[in-house]
């Protein structure tokens, strides 16, 4: 694994020797936090990679290929800690506001990775047993990009330990509207089958009266996200305190927890005191989802 | 075979000694956690009482214009202390704040409501005031209570009213690949059935964790969340320096 050490000077066995150690350590700390109840979602709002780059004075896009590197870190951590569903927010359609240059130079590093892993016969995401899903209106999306998530889905389809999914070009009023759109036309497929089966005319119940056509499971079931449980904990670097249009539905009952350190420089540290505070929280935050229940 | 056995007793007793070790030291990590929460909140309460007795300049002039509405979020079980709610309400009232949206998941602060508003000099509700979608500029306090039935029920109900705008056009032949909702249409569509409303600037969170507890989704986009603690425990220069934090904030809206 060369994720992380980058620099000149450092041979490939000290490399791994040092990875071993850091593992090592990860697993006894592992060990401790999984005396209590481990978090089953795990999502990420990943702020910060342009101000990381600009701090440092890298070239341009350098914070976002940092960005990069820090989710396939905290998608090990996640797997080496046994969490089932890890969600990443990638990028928002708000973020096709932003220059163009900048919008398609993250959208050639999104087509890069996922080729890179692609190419590679033992790919992260088959060593730990990753499946990938991208959760957004890929519509939006150019042919190529658009091409090569379903190609990465495909590929990493059978992998069982864990479900990556990266909300790209995704919003949660997108998702809605979305689900509110899918439902209105299989519910309409429905009647046009009905109608022609009798022949007769179609019962539509005004929706104030509380016969409704359409249900809340049936939205529910067409959400981008319906293929992973509500998170247990959302985290957003840079220390914003918002959602930004993520998750907005399914974190009714969600601890969020928010990091002043920018994406690329979150460590495993983070993650342990983020499973720290909701084991804190585990029980009040339990009795409220089986309240909504 | 008697080796045998006496090892496996052995790997057993070594294991029940590490499970023990291990409980052992979550245990204590999670009491020294609790410890810093509770010197955290120790200071914190230090820090807003000075606040309040306008010890901390800083905190004295609040550009509080900036803040055009604010949604508070209370854990239903406290929501029944009528009179801390209405103690909270009148502090905001004299910080200036206009337009306050009252949450708990339950609905009690809806029950409440008219008592609420009785004892709050001038309050009116947000809906008699609230027109063409946006925030009236008055001097009366507007309140607006919310549940969790103002959430998904409520985009439910709004579904329902979308879709049967949708059959009744006619266009139900249309490119099913193309969106047939905006935004606006589904903003819309909320206000039918009573559950429309301007999206906060800030939420506060009067509970034992951070959590929206259902805060009604379309409306939370850009909305700023901060933790306050438990009701019972809320302090005024808490929410002064909640306030103040929030005129700090600039968002980019992802550009």
């Amino acid at each position: 694994m060369t994720l992380h050490m980058e620099k000149g000077g450092i041979s490939i066995s000290a490399r791994r020797f040092l990875w071993k150690l850091s593992y090592l350590q990860r697993k006894c700390i592992f060990s401790v936090l999984s005396v209590g109840r481990l978090p089953t979602h795990i999502s990420f709002i990943m702020d910060g990679n342009r101000r990381y780059g600009e701090q440092r004075n890298l070239k341009e896009g350098a914070g976002h290929k940092a960005g990069y590197l820090a989710l396939m870190l905290m998608v090990i951590y996640c797997c080496e800690l046994g969490i089932k569903y890890i969600t990443a927010y990638a990028f928002s359609i708000d973020n096709f506001k932003r220059g163009p240059d900048k919008v398609q130079y993250i959208m050639d590093l999104m087509l890069e990775k996922i080729e890179l892993e692609l190419s590679k016969k033992d790919s992260l995401f088959s060593r730990y047993g990753v499946k990938v899903h991208f959760s957004g209106n890929m519509e939006l999306l150019s042919d190529p990009i658009k091409d090569a998530a379903k190609r990465l889905m495909v590929a990493t389809a059978n992998n069982s330990n864990t479900l990556l999914t990266v909300c790209f070009a995704y919003t949660s009023r997108n998702e809605i509207l979305h689900a509110i759109q899918e439902t209105c036309q299989e519910k309409l497929a429905q009647i046009q089958l009905q109608e022609s089966i009798s022949e007769g005319r179609i019962s539509m119940c005004n929706p104030g009266q509380g016969n409704h056509v359409l249900k809340l499971a049936d939205i529910e079931k067409h959400m981008y996200m319906a293929i992973a449980p509500d998170p247990d904990i959302i985290i957003r670097t840079s220390g914003e305190n918002r959602l930004s249009n993520f998750l907005l539905w399914q974190s009714a009952n969600s601890c969020l927890i928010s990091f002043s350190q920018l994406w690329p420089g979150i460590s495993c540290w983070h993650l342990v005191w983020a499973v720290l505070n909701f084991q804190r929280n585990h029980y009040y935050l339990e009795k409220k989802k089986k309240k909504q229940i | 075979m008697d080796f045998k056995k006496e090892t496996r007793i052995l790997y057993c007793w070594i294991a029940q000694i590490g499970n023990l070790l291990l409980r052992s030291l979550w245990r204590l990590i999670h009491v020294i956690i609790n410890l810093c929460y509770l010197t955290l909140g120790i200071a914190k309460a230090f820090e807003s009482y000075l606040i309040s007795w306008g010890i901390l300049r800083r905190y004295k002039s609040l550009q509080v214009a900036k803040l055009r509405y604010l949604a508070i979020v209370v854990e239903s079980k406290d929501a029944c202390q009528t009179s801390k709610i209405i103690e909270l309400l009148q502090w905001l009232a004299d910080v200036g704040v206009k337009h306050v949206c009252l949450y708990d998941m339950e609905g009690i602060l809806k029950k409440s409501k008219d008592f609420i508003l009785e004892e709050l000099d001038g309050a009116i509700l947000f809906g008699e005031a609230y027109e063409n979608n946006e925030i009236p500029d008055q001097a009366q306090m507007t309140l607006e209570f919310a549940s969790f039935s103002d959430g998904k029920e409520a985009v439910a109900k709004a579904a329902n009213v979308l879709f049967m705008k949708y059959l009744k056009s006619g266009a139900t032949d249309q490119n099913q690949e193309e969106a047939i909702f905006t935004e606006s249409q589904m903003a819309e569509a909320l206000k039918t059935v009573g559950s429309g409303g301007p999206e906060p600037d800030l939420l506060l969170v009067y509970g034992p964790a951070r959590c929206h507890l259902g805060f009604p989704a379309w409306r939370m986009r850009y909305t700023e969340i901060i933790h306050m603690g438990p009701l019972k425990s809320m302090k005024y220069g808490s929410l002064i320096k909640a306030i103040y934090k929030f005129t700090m904030v600039r968002q980019n809206y992802g550009k």
